[in-house]
């Protein structure tokens, strides 16, 4: 359904993503690892059209991007297709919970306001936070910013919702809630692309783990498969480190 | 020292509130005017577009680089010497000109000052829905921007309401010259210059308690 081929990113002399293939089935949950500025970000912010890729194609569903010389009505089509659930939220500061999540029904889909908010009452239902609706950022925890970032994401009905560390800038006291709520999309069979560092997550809700390093997709496999007989030395060193600091993903 | 002639202050008031409403629309003018013109400065700054940049760049600095007074001067006196076209211009119309284009100058950097402060990550927020540029600027970055730059450039609009007093300067008859002229009259300088400084005072002070609603308004998505 998501076809990535030959994606490219080059920042200055430094190459990001070099030549990314990659594969994604409808209903898929795929987690992305591996050390910091490998360009697992990079690589979701390039699928969105964050930033601009070098070269790559990208074909979601029925849409295909030559990136290089992508028109701006592919760019809005294929950000339409794909939502996105930021590091540090970005939720909206000046709208309410509510608002965040029918803003882009309204202004993009052009929906009618009462159509929009009863869709965001119904999300922020699911995301647990209907008594939320009313209020602004500025007044919720980290974990609950984070949830109406990711009904933000679920009001577009992309065919993908790509998280981009979505647990890091969290206090830890609020990080289960937010993995909560991305495993009731997994088991939905919401297709997500997620970079993160919770291998708890991944090793639970992940079809497919993929280690990147150097611009590359290393290796990929099942978790199981990846957790415990990585090929790679470099997936090996990784996981070593990383698994050492997090005691409660051994059984 | 002569005691002070409150009659004749007190009988002053409603003579001099008969050029309020000048002293006013060219306040308001200038005002109007100098936000559109700064917007489209700030824009062009923010955007940093090719050669309006620099233009912008230099038309920024000289209108906050020289007096107001010298500008109004360069207007009114100056300017139609060069271009015939302008021999017809009044001293109203150089006046909201002059307050025009030297009040843009500052608040195009205060409008581009909150533009830029709105955070970035809102921004690709609004694009990763699928917004375009200007939808995300009129429903994201601008009520955010307008909450950041709403007291400056209501001191901005209290300082045009004060610099239209040097449109007396030009002749025009507005709140200062007819205060000036009674003034000359009655030769009771003292009476009709506090006369009209506490008119000054009190329309600043209505504007400041207006200022102080909006910011409460503004402010109510950031309380904690």
């Amino acid at each position: 359904m998501i076809a990535i081929q030959g994606l490219t990113k080059r920042f200055g002399d430094a190459t990001v993503l070099d030549a990314i293939d990659l594969n994604i089935e409808r209903g898929e949950i795929i987690v992305v690892i591996g050390p910091s500025g490998t360009g697992k970000s990079t690589l979701l912010r390039c699928v969105n059209f964050l930033e601009r890729p070098n070269a790559g194609r990208i074909q979601v569903g029925d849409l295909s991007v030559d990136t290089t010389r992508a028109r701006k009505k592919e760019i809005l089509e294929l950000r339409r297709r794909t939502a996105f659930v930021f590091q540090n939220y970005a939720l909206f500061a000046n709208k309410t919970a509510l608002e965040n999540i029918a803003e882009g029904l309204i202004v993009v889909n052009r929906w009618s306001k009462p159509k929009a908010h009863a869709r965001a009452r119904e999300i922020l239902e699911r995301i647990g936070l209907a008594d939320k609706a009313d209020a602004y950022p500025a007044s919720m925890s980290g974990g609950q910013q984070q949830r109406v970032g990711i009904g933000r994401a679920m009001a577009a009905q992309a065919e993908v919702i790509l998280f981009d560390e979505p647990t890091s800038s969290l206090d830890p006291e609020w990080v289960e809630e937010v993995l909560g709520l991305m495993k009731q999309l997994a088991y939905e069979r919401q297709t997500m692309l997620v970079v993160t560092h919770e291998m708890g997550f991944a090793r639970d809700v992940a079809d497919r783990v993929l280690f990147m390093d150097g611009g590359r997709i290393v290796e990929q496999g099942p978790p199981e498969e990846l957790f415990s007989k990585p090929k790679d030395e470099r997936t090996r060193s990784f996981l070593r480190k990383i698994l050492a600091n997090q005691v409660e993903v051994q059984p | 020292m002569n005691v002070l002639d409150i009659d004749y202050m007190l009988g002053l008031v409603p003579v001099l509130l008969g050029y309020l409403p000048l002293t006013l629309e060219m306040a308001v003018a200038g005002m109007l005017l100098a936000l559109v013109l700064a917007c489209l400065l700030a824009v062009v700054r923010v955007l940093e577009i090719p050669g309006l940049n620099a233009f912008t760049l230099l038309f920024i600095s000289f209108f906050r680089g020289t007096p107001l007074l010298v500008q109004l001067f360069l207007f009114y006196y100056g300017l139609p010497q060069i271009f015939s076209v302008l021999t017809q211009i009044n001293g109203i119309t150089a006046t909201i000109m002059g307050l025009t284009l030297h009040f843009s100058a500052y608040m195009a950097e205060s409008i581009r000052a909150a533009i830029v402060g709105v955070d970035r990550s809102q921004t690709e927020a609004a694009l990763s829905v699928g917004m375009t540029n200007a939808q995300l600027m009129r429903r994201i970055v601008l009520p955010q921007a307008t909450r950041v730059a709403v007291p400056t450039l209501m001191n901005y609009f209290i300082d045009i309401i004060k610099a239209t007093s040097l449109a007396f300067t030009l002749g025009v008859t507005e709140l200062m010259g007819a205060t000036q002229k009674e003034a000359a009259g009655s030769f009771l300088y003292f009476e009709a210059f506090i006369t009209v400084a506490i008119m000054y005072w009190g329309i600043v002070e209505l504007l400041s308690w207006v200022q102080r609603r909006l910011e409460a308004r503004f402010n109510e998505a950031y309380q904690r």
